[in-house]
């Protein structure tokens, strides 16, 4: 299940939600992003995160595809928020449960990995200097680019 | 042809979305960037380094040399940086 929201998530709740009424469910695991509170040397104020609306659904809804293709997932979960957001607040959930732990752990990571390089979401930074678009990471393309061609992690 | 910017390309072009009408010479995605270039001084400067400009058609990522229509929605953004 995908969801692109301004609001904020209870992870407790969705946790016990996406394994709720399925006894198949031998594991759940999750990746919660927070808000740090520093951006490069300066302290972050506020982080304003922008997306492609519609775009974004689709690029969240093929990446699930792809982990349930890939894995055995009983169920899977991706919340992404976008907004204002201040330091500690949670940006994204992505779940992931399974029958077994290691479908979970490997789909979570994939999710995780895939969604930074490939959804279109864009963070600014606020700082007391100004404001800042964060640049890709190059470490994000090589953590992204490990799921390219086989089925699970190399 | 509608056109979104995304990030710091809708700051640079001043536009976050708009409907344009180019001409029959342009045909694709590479030729849409030269023309919306000579509409001023904005969007050369948005698009003088197309390195880390990202371009979706329709909602899904393709490359400079993708075919573009009257009916196509074309998105320009960075490279993302969600999660």
């Amino acid at each position: 299940m995908i969801r692109v929201q301004r609001e904020d998530f209870d992870t407790g709740a969705e946790l016990a939600r996406l394994s709720a009424d399925n006894l198949g469910v031998g594991g759940v695991a999750a990746f919660v992003g927070l808000v740090r509170d520093m951006a490069g040397d300066e302290t972050l104020t506020a982080m304003e995160l922008e997306h492609y609306p519609g775009m974004t659904e689709k690029a969240l809804a093929d990446i699930e595809a792809e982990a349930k293709r890939r894995w055995p997932l009983e169920a899977s979960l991706i919340i992404h928020r976008h907004g204002t957001l201040e330091p500690g607040d949670r940006i994204v959930l992505v779940a992931t449960a399974s029958a077994h732990r290691q479908a979970a752990f490997e789909a979570c990571q994939f999710l995780v990995d895939w969604l930074k390089t490939k959804a279109p979401f864009w963070k600014r930074e606020e700082t007391a200097g100004g404001h800042r678009w964060v640049d890709a990471r190059s470490a994000d393309d090589t953590q992204a680019a490990r799921w390219e061609s086989g089925k699970a992690a190399g | 042809m509608k056109i979104v910017y995304f990030a710091w390309l809708r700051e640079k072009t001043g536009c976050a979305e708009e409907e344009v009408s180019p001409p029959e010479s342009v045909t694709d995605v590479r030729g849409l960037v030269e023309w919306l270039c000579s509409r001023g001084d904005g969007y050369a400067e948005a698009f003088a380094d197309l390195g880390p400009v990202r371009v979706a058609v329709n909602l899904e990522y393709v490359k400079l040399d993708q075919a573009v229509g009257p009916d196509d929605e074309v998105a320009f953004f960075p490279p993302v940086t969600g999660g």
